[in-house]
């Protein structure tokens, strides 16, 4: 669906069903470069399965207009706004890489937006591989190779995907080709100088954090510094599984995202 | 400056799409002679009905030992995904008809296959579908004949007869510029030679039963998705950017942007109009995709051979090859298809219908059949057999000289086919 929010046109991937108010909304945040269509796999699923999911385009991204964010604190503000416009209460909050941050700083300063939070391919620190963030800086076709690369586990860069027919690797690198000119850059840059600081210890609501323990871009050990800071949370361990975890064990990522949604 | 660490072609070839299979241990990719697939309980049997979570339901619209090809096709092309179907008509048809319906228009070139000339020029008007052809070569007449109603520009990388070299990055760039897709035939250079989703195509097709399957045993297509088109840029593309009310609503591109084409193409076409590729099928042409690479190779390398023959043979009065200093596009064949302009070409036989007749009553070893991409070496002489009907006149209208021989070069020794070439030949001339 599409909504106008400050006067741009924002859209949202709802599972293919038109939006129930009556069932707890859950907004999905996607990672760096990415689309609202990195959740096609657990969107329709959510929707007949009890809850009203909306995967959003980031401004500049997919098919949503505006200006690019060029911080996670501002994309957080913006995502924050986005739950007051639509008007459903608080949401459970899904972010994946640089959705993540957002969802960390959401939470942390804009608690009456969120009911709970799930992270996938979390860290404190998202440093960025100087070459990579070079070549999306000059809009190479090398930024979107080297991140489909980094963001597989091995098996998904030879076989695996359930959905047949579908390759995962030129479907990560023809989604990053997609963006515009300066969106990878932007996002990268902004994952790469975001400091968390204690963000953990500032947020009360109930967190899940999967770790897909092939994650090259947000290793375990990285997800675990964060981790390490929160009081309580919900810790589950994918094996085999990289980066693309939504992507690479759409199954298992359903399964799991329903258990810690309900 | 680092590198991405993508599996190479040559092992993807061979291992894309399957892993060993989790229950046998199997490493060959299993034959799934099945037609359906057992549901766990009433709730996931819903679920994969309704597109909510992936699996196989009915080989007619998806299949396990179909999908390991699919996916190790969309991975050598580099798409984002692939839809194998019972032949590669049937591909080009599907292909047509999830991104087209009445009243819509195709631009294409006037040197394809013949059955895909039918199907353009014949049969897809009684569906009001319409096609204006162009000379590939020229690009005021794509960019002319292009009207409002327009959804596709479509070509062969290597056309027919003429082995004309299709300049992809320019054809591309003159259908973006119009907000449409570029669909093209890749039969004859397989990914091996051209990746023509690299060089801007958007929807890339192939009869798999000629180079990739390789050895005229199977028959099978394949329509394979560059996930790079933007279907909802305009509102020329309704099947993808529309909701659909087959699946409750859905609108394909909402929701899986980039896929949406092999989604709706699968969910829709294989579904409705059925011309799926059977699991055998899919097994033996896999066998062939294991070894394209070795394969594309050899055939490159003895057509070369085979083409320095023929250029000092007397009865040869021309060939028709790219990498001929005479072709048209043998420039623009360096530059897209540096590792080889394929393995069929064309020649003229001195002495005409006639030489041509006894040109393929001699040859031996080539064997003369309606086919082409096998690996064994295939002569026709389409004058007196596909084309036999047509007048001298009606025959150079249709760019084929009553003198003109099609050569599919195999993978014999060299030697052996230049001197059953040589024979026959030499036999054509004593009339
Ligand atoms: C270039 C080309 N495209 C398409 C086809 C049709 O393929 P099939 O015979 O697998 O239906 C052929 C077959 O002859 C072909 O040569």
């Amino acid at each position: 669906m599409e909504v106008k929010f400050q006067e741009t046109k924002i859209s949202l991937a709802t599972g293919g069903v038109k939006v129930d108010k009556e069932q707890p909304p859950v907004l999905l945040v996607h990672g760096a470069g990415m689309d609202r269509t990195v959740w096609s796999q657990q969107t329709r699923y959510l929707a007949h399965h009890g809850f009203s999911p909306m995967a959003v385009d980031l401004p500049g991204h997919g098919k949503s207009g505006g200006e690019l964010l060029s911080t996670i604190p501002a994309m957080a503000d913006w995502i924050a706004d986005l739950i007051g416009e639509l008007d459903m209460g608080p949401v459970r909050l899904v972010g994946h890489s640089m959705g993540s941050l957002i969802s960390l700083e959401v939470a942390a300063h804009h608690p009456d937006a969120v009911e709970r939070i799930i992270l996938m391919g979390a860290a404190a620190a998202m440093p960025v591989h100087p070459d990579l963030l070079g070549a999306a800086e000059r809009n190479e076709i090398l930024a979107p190779q080297l991140m489909t690369a980094w963001a597989h586990g091995a098996r998904a860069h030879v076989a695996g995907n359930p959905t047949p027919g579908l390759w995962m690797r030129s479907g990560c690198q023809a989604l990053l080709e997609r963006a515009a000119d300066g969106v990878i850059y932007n996002d990268l840059a902004a994952c790469n100088s975001y400091e968390a600081g204690d963000i953990a210890g500032q947020i009360d609501c109930p967190i899940t954090v999967i770790v897909g323990s092939e994650d090259k871009m947000t290793p375990p050990k990285a997800t675990a510094q964060l981790v390490a800071g929160f009081e309580e949370v919900d810790l589950r361990h994918l094996k085999g599984v990289g980066h693309m975890m939504m992507i690479e064990a759409p199954d298992q990522i359903r399964e799991l995202m329903l258990s810690a949604l309900r | 400056m680092v590198e991405p660490d993508y599996l190479k072609f040559d092992t993807l070839s061979l291992h894309a799409g399957q892993e060993p299979d989790p229950t046998t241990g199997s490493r060959g990719v299993p034959i799934y002679q099945t037609t359906s697939y057992s549901f766990v309980d009433t709730e996931q049997a819903a679920g994969l009905f309704n597109l909510e979570q992936p699996g196989h339901i009915y080989s007619r619209i998806s299949n396990p030992t179909v999908a390991v090809l699919e996916e190790r096709l969309a991975a050598l092309e580099g798409g984002v995904g692939a839809v194998c179907t019972a032949s590669g008509m049937a591909a080009f048809h599907l292909a047509c008809a999830t991104i087209m319906s009445a009243g819509n228009h195709v631009v294409a070139s006037r040197n394809i296959y013949g059955g895909s000339h039918n199907m353009l020029n014949l049969t897809m008007p009684r569906f009001g579908i319409t096609t204006t052809f162009v000379d590939p070569r020229d690009h005021d007449a794509w960019r002319s004949a292009i009207t409002p109603e327009t959804r596709v520009l479509f070509a062969e990388t290597l056309g027919n007869p003429g082995i004309e070299v299709l300049d992809v990055p320019v054809v591309a760039e003159i259908a973006h510029e119009h907000g449409l897709p570029l669909m093209l035939d890749a039969t004859f250079t397989t990914p091996y030679l051209m990746k023509p989703i690299e060089l801007g195509a958007d929807i890339v097709m192939h009869s798999v039963t000629k180079f990739l399957g390789g050895h005229g045993i199977a028959l099978g297509g394949v329509v394979i998705d560059g996930g790079r088109f933007d279907w909802a840029a305009t509102d020329k593309f309704p099947t993808l950017s529309e909701p659909y009310d087959g699946y409750h609503g859905i609108s394909f591109f909402e929701e899986y942007g980039h896929q949406a084409l092999s989604m709706r193409a699968r969910a829709e076409g294989l579904r409705d109009f059925g011309a799926a590729m059977s699991p055998a099928n899919a097994f033996h042409l896999l066998q062939g995709v294991e070894t394209l690479p070795l394969r594309m190779q050899r055939h490159v390398e003895n057509t070369a051979t085979v083409i320095d023959f023929l250029e000092t043979n007397d009865a040869v009065s021309w060939i028709s090859h790219p990498s001929v200093s005479s072709h048209p596009d043998h420039e623009l064949s360096k530059k897209l298809l540096p590792k080889g302009a394929g393995a069929i070409l064309s020649f003229g036989i001195a002495g005409g219908r006639e030489a041509g007749r006894r040109f393929i009553e001699n040859v031996q070893l080539a064997s003369h059949v309606a086919n082409v991409g096998d690996a064994k070496t295939l002569v026709i002489h389409p004058a007196s057999t596909t084309h036999q009907q047509l007048s001298a006149e009606d025959l150079s209208a249709a760019g084929v000289g009553e003198d003109l021989i099609r050569l599919s070069v195999g993978l014999e020794d060299s030697e052996d086919i230049i001197a059953d070439l040589a024979r026959a030949l030499k036999a054509s001339q004593k009339g």
